[in-house]
């Protein structure tokens, strides 16, 4: 196995987007294959690299990891992006868990039947503004501070930093009830690892599009 | 805030049920609030107790923490049935993934239709058998120790055990494919907290019936349309 994680999924963003970005805001270069028939899923199951029969795929440190939640948690914790205690961890789980669910929402998107996609998108634009991102709003300007958890870069930060983009991609002008966010989002985009990430040519996928789609539902016929 | 972490909830299995089954085999003694009229909720909501507006919530060391994997995370490693090390960690995070897949198909389960019902119950049967024993079953054969994850007892232990007891409600026989997790069940089950646990009295709650759907949607107003997955 090379030194370099290598991460096996389709050339998109779906589930493992938000580990491209922990990799990628961690300054950890990482390999990927993309899964683009069928047959190479097939094959990749019968030779038991899925443990679940599913991807997200990521190998690192001799592992096969599978289930995205288990390898964020890993890359968070080996590259100190989880807290400094168990406290300041549980914050970090309960903001990352919060945002993945909003994110959850947003991977469906695309997936939604055509009458569905508007109901869809005033749901997440209601979800962002109503019940997430007032949240996070407000611990900023409680404590004043740069980043969400001990006054430390970490896994919340890059998720939350994720999910912005992510919204503003579907509602433009989601941020402007939310200064401390606005402020946060522009912090984030000058961190080094992250302004890297963002500049075109980086491992950073593209809005999920119609091939996209067709990809997913091709590999993952049954 | 009492000593006891607090669990606040219906009083129904529903997600809050694996942070049960884990402060109970971390031999924790909890206290529970069970919610039951839609303004208990807005009480909770306008008091700003419940960071995502949602359920469930768990008081414990001073945190109003929610999100269930958050907690559990939070409970695992406080009691230490974490794993010793990262690698470790990772194994269980994998494992528990899997467990709470598996048991997501059953979360629903009763807020189905009649007809949904049928089908899904299938569809829970299929995943186990064919997706998520197998697994724990060459796991636990490969290393031929009691428990999943460095030989030690862990929340991974604990979510299984958890599984395999809710699938085996839709179909009592589903494990006769499964020597090692026929075992391990009987392991698992035997260990005093989980025992106590088991038994008639302890906080574990039921099947989830009709009563049961009907108050978390007249609290939540939601999930009065679901479908199977």
């Amino acid at each position: 196995m090379s030194a370099k994680p290598r991460l096996t999924y389709l050339n998109g963003r779906g589930r493992m987007e938000s580990i491209r970005w922990l990799l990628a805001a961690a300054g950890v270069e990482f390999e990927e294959v993309y899964l683009e028939t069928k047959e190479q899923y097939d094959k990749l199951i019968k030779d038991g690299f899925l443990l679940f029969q599913q991807v997200p795929l990521v190998e690192i440190d001799g592992m096969k990891m599978v289930q995205t939640r288990a390898i964020m948690s890993y890359i968070a914790g080996k590259y100190n992006l989880h807290g400094k205690d168990l406290k300041e961890r549980a914050l970090i789980d309960m903001y990352v868990e919060g945002i993945s669910d909003l994110m959850q929402m947003i991977l469906m998107f695309p997936f939604s039947p055509p009458d569905a996609k508007e109901k869809n998108l005033e749901s997440i634009k209601e979800r962002a503004t109503n019940r997430y991102f007032p949240v996070f709003e407000k611990v900023l300007k409680q404590h004043g501070q740069d980043f969400l958890v001990g006054n430390k870069f970490s896994w919340a930060d890059v998720q939350l930093m994720e999910a912005i983009l992510a919204v503003e991609e579907k509602v433009p002008a989601v941020l402007s009830g939310f200064p401390q966010l606005q402020v946060f989002k522009t912090k984030m985009s000058n961190v080094p690892t992250i302004k890297k990430f963002l500049q075109p040519g980086s491992p950073r996928k593209p809005p999920p599009d119609a091939h996209y789609v067709e990809t997913v539902l091709k590999v993952f016929k049954k | 805030m009492s000593a006891k972490p607090k669990l606040y909830y219906f009083a129904g299995r529903g997600k809050m049920e694996s942070i049960r089954w884990l402060l109970a085999a971390a031999g924790v003694e909890f206290e529970e609030e069970f919610l039951e009229t839609r303004d208990q909720y807005e009480k909770l909501l306008q008091g700003g107790s419940l960071l995502f507006q949602q359920v469930p919530m768990v008081e414990i060391d001073g945190m109003r923490m929610v999100q269930t994997r958050a907690i559990l995370s939070y409970i695992a490693a406080k009691y230490n049935l974490y794993g010793k090390d990262l690698k470790e960690r990772a194994l269980i995070d994998m494992y528990v993934g899997g467990t709470e897949d598996l048991m997501g198909f059953i979360l629903m389960f009763p807020f189905l239709s009649a007809e949904d019902k049928e089908k899904q119950c299938a569809t829970i049967v299929q995943k186990a058998t064919s997706r998520y024993f197998p697994v724990y079953e060459k796991v636990l054969k490969d290393h031929g120790q009691d428990f999943l994850v460095g030989n030690n007892f862990s929340w991974a232990d604990v979510h299984l055990l958890e599984a395999i007891l809710m699938v085996e409600e839709k179909k009592s026989d589903v494990l006769s494919g499964f020597p090692q997790l026929q075992a391990f069940k009987a392991r698992i089950s035997s260990i005093p907290t989980i025992k106590k646990f088991l038994e008639p009295g302890s906080q574990r709650k039921p099947v989830p019936d009709d009563k049961y759907v009907e108050t978390v949607r007249r609290v939540l107003h939601m999930y009065y349309d679901v479908k199977a997955n």
